[in-house]
């Protein structure tokens, strides 16, 4: 057994990575829809899910098995294999873009060293890139598969309004890749090391917020929603769709968000790097994560105790202390060097989201024509002149 | 048996799959899922032989700019199932068996045939940074006449689809 | 036998194939994507040529094809748009004569 696991051992360590980042990410979609009605909901001085488990945690779950059990009816005179296909295409694609993405630095794991991220390669960058391009099919055959005049205008819309967005999220980045000469995301991670100074949204602010609204509108959200609002056109492409597939485009777009997240979080951020300079006096800051984990279990339980339901008071206490022990367990000197850089992304990806949740509670919906003069004559000029500006300031910098 | 050679040989029967139905199908969205697959399967096998910018290339551009416009127009011009015409028997049964052939001969040729001189040394790095430099100094030229190539084809694409306002 | 010449052997088949699609299919849409289908194959046999011969002139030739390809599809697009406004088809059957 141990000889096959020394053979095998490279196979074995993908694989492992390969589940966890999977299963990670379904959580995270399905724990995203209950984090988005719940903080809509408060945004708009309501209690949001509540009932279905304390704090509404079982909610996602509820939804998973309503979207199991309802009626999948197909329409009349559909295209059955575009019709069927599009939904899967969508969230296969939606699911892809986390292999490239680097969670966290190289670590020792019980003595063998491994990168924290699924799979790396030298042109990373143009791997998200490429699969976002292709996540256009998703929604434009889901529109046209439907057999319906309004899924295919929310479709052809919504085909339209990313690709226009698509041109200017491609050159908002040109302007980190010129100042790091890579495409690896893992090197432009490493290219912000040192502390929080040194992250590109500083240098390249115009880029960050380019490429953030472009994203937003890439993954057809609040404000950019038109494509699939109520009040437009029922429910854009998605129209058609029942139960499981409909889950399917739902899931689609969350794990968009996360994708998109995880990418402003690398390349303007610095993805899995501390905001704390490596020097010794800061030493203290490794402790973090185990000073969240144990005041929220502690804060957890506290609050679970004097919870109204019975049902509550018995869960809620034990979800507290198993958040603590994880939080004492990260203080261990061979979990801590592997959970500082996973604890940082995870932190950065969480306000991006609530700042994605928020947007969509605020902001009122942009109309097509706007949407598109925005990104066409906005947007667009405004990331080929922060190329220009940055090729110019590297080409003054380089040394002869 | 290594590896790459199966992995070729999937991405093989992907792309030649992707190209028979394109044939085969009768609607034209279809044929376009179909043709998307080709280009994506040879994508797999352009990183197989190294060129790795130019995979990411073929499926940002041509996979996924390109393609979109086809599937756009036949959206937008409500493209249907094909009619069936009557083709010229002289046609399938002389042309097809003459078209296998001739497939076959070429095939045959090429699997025969030794390489020719290989510059010593391995592999070719098609990295960004080595195809960037030979683009933009020895054929700075043919990439200039490209951008202005896209240019008009922009510019006649739009003029061409007007509607007459 | 290197890896190479598999994709030379297979380019073959691929444009064969786009070949085919040419000649036999009535919609015009259909031949155009046929005649990617034979850019592509001629891409591929670039790049296998490339590694096979060491010379990266081929990637870059491919690179130049591509963007041709977009040129022409944009443009051939607009003359479809426009043909299929005129005469209320897409079968080349219908539309081989310069004038109704």
């Amino acid at each position: 057994m141990s000889g096959f696991l020394a053979s095998h051992g490279e196979i074995l360590v993908s694989v492992v990575k390969v589940l966890v980042v999977f299963i990670g990410l379904l959580t995270v979609v399905a724990y995203l829809s209950w984090f988005e009605r719940k903080v809509v909901a408060h945004i708009q001085s309501r209690w949001g899910p509540e009932r279905v488990g304390p704090y509404g945690l079982i909610q996602p779950l509820a939804d998973g098995a309503k979207f199991l059990f309802k009626e999948d009816p197909t329409p009349e005179g559909v295209d059955r294999f575009v019709f069927f296909f599009a939904p899967f295409l969508a969230l296969a694609l939606a699911m892809t873009t986390i292999a490239v993405m680097p969670l966290g630095p190289r670590v020792e794991i019980f003595g063998h060293p491994v990168w924290l991220s699924v799979t790396e390669s030298d042109v990373s960058l143009l791997v998200v890139f490429a699969i976002t391009a292709l996540s256009v099919y998703g929604v434009s055959l889901g529109g046209w598969a439907s057999n319906n005049k309004y899924s295919l205008l929310g479709g052809l819309r919504s085909a339209a309004q990313m690709l226009s967005y698509e041109l200017a999220m491609t050159m908002s980045v040109v302007g980190i890749v010129l100042m790091t000469n890579t495409f690896s995301l893992r090197d432009i991670v490493e290219a912000q090391k040192h502390g929080a100074w040194n992250w590109f949204f500083i240098p390249q602010f115009f880029g960050f917020v380019c490429f953030f609204i472009s994203a937003v509108a890439e993954t057809n959200r609040t404000p950019f929603d038109l494509a699939e609002g109520e009040q437009e056109l029922v429910g854009g492409f998605h129209t058609e769709y029942a139960s499981f597939k409909f889950a399917m485009f739902f899931m689609a777009e969350y794990a968009a968000m996360v994708t998109v997240s995880f990418m402003v979080s690398v390349l303007f951020f610095g993805g899995y790097l501390s905001p704390f300079p490596d020097t010794p006096s800061f030493h203290w800051t490794f402790y973090l994560p185990t000073a969240g984990g144990v005041i929220g279990g502690v804060a957890l339980v506290w609050n679970g105790l004097r919870y109204h339901t019975p049902l509550g008071r018995k869960i809620l206490p034990v979800v507290g202390i198993v958040l603590a022990g994880v939080g004492a367990a990260c203080a261990l000197p061979a979990v801590m060097t592997v959970i500082q850089g996973p604890f940082w992304l995870a932190a950065k990806v969480f306000v991006i989201l609530f700042f994605y949740v928020w947007m969509r509670g605020t902001l009122p919906r942009i109309r097509y024509d706007q949407l598109m003069a925005f990104g066409w004559k906005f947007l667009l000029p405004l990331s080929l002149a922060n190329v220009l500006g940055t090729s110019l300031v590297v080409l003054l910098r380089a040394k002869p | 048996m290594s590896v790459e050679t199966i992995l070729f040989f999937v991405l093989a029967a992907a792309a030649l799959g992707g190209a028979a139905n394109l044939i085969v199908q009768t609607h034209p969205i279809h044929s376009a899922l179909s043709l998307i697959v080709v280009m994506v399967a040879l994508a797999g096998i352009y990183l197989l032989l190294g060129a790795e910018l130019l995979a990411a290339v073929q499926i940002i551009v041509y996979a996924g700019a390109i393609m979109v416009l086809f599937v756009f127009i036949i959206m937008l011009l409500n493209a249907g199932k094909e009619e069936r015409t009557s083709i010229s028997r002289a046609a399938t049964w002389l042309g097809l068996p003459f078209a296998v052939v001739l497939t076959a001969v070429l095939g045959w040729r090429i699997a025969m045939a030794q390489p020719g001189p290989m510059a010593p040394g391995g592999e070719i790095p098609g990295t960004t940074r080595v195809l960037s430099q030979l683009l933009f100094t020895s054929y700075v030229f043919p990439f200039e006449m490209t951008s202005i190539l896209i240019l008009v084809a922009i510019l006649g694409a739009v003029v061409l689809a007007k509607r007459d306002f | 036998m290197p890896l190479a010449s598999y994709a030379v052997v297979l380019s073959a088949i691929l444009f064969g194939l786009g070949a085919l699609g040419f000649v036999f299919k009535r919609n015009i849409i259909t031949i155009f994507m046929s005649i990617e289908l034979m850019l592509n194959a001629v891409n591929l046999s670039f790049v296998a040529f490339s590694r096979l011969r060491l010379l990266l002139e081929g990637q870059v030739f491919v690179f130049f094809v591509i963007v041709v390809a977009a040129a022409e599809a944009a443009v051939g697009m607009a003359i479809i748009l426009q043909v299929a406004r005129n005469r209320h088809s897409l079968n080349i059957e219908r539309i081989d004569l310069l004038k109704q």
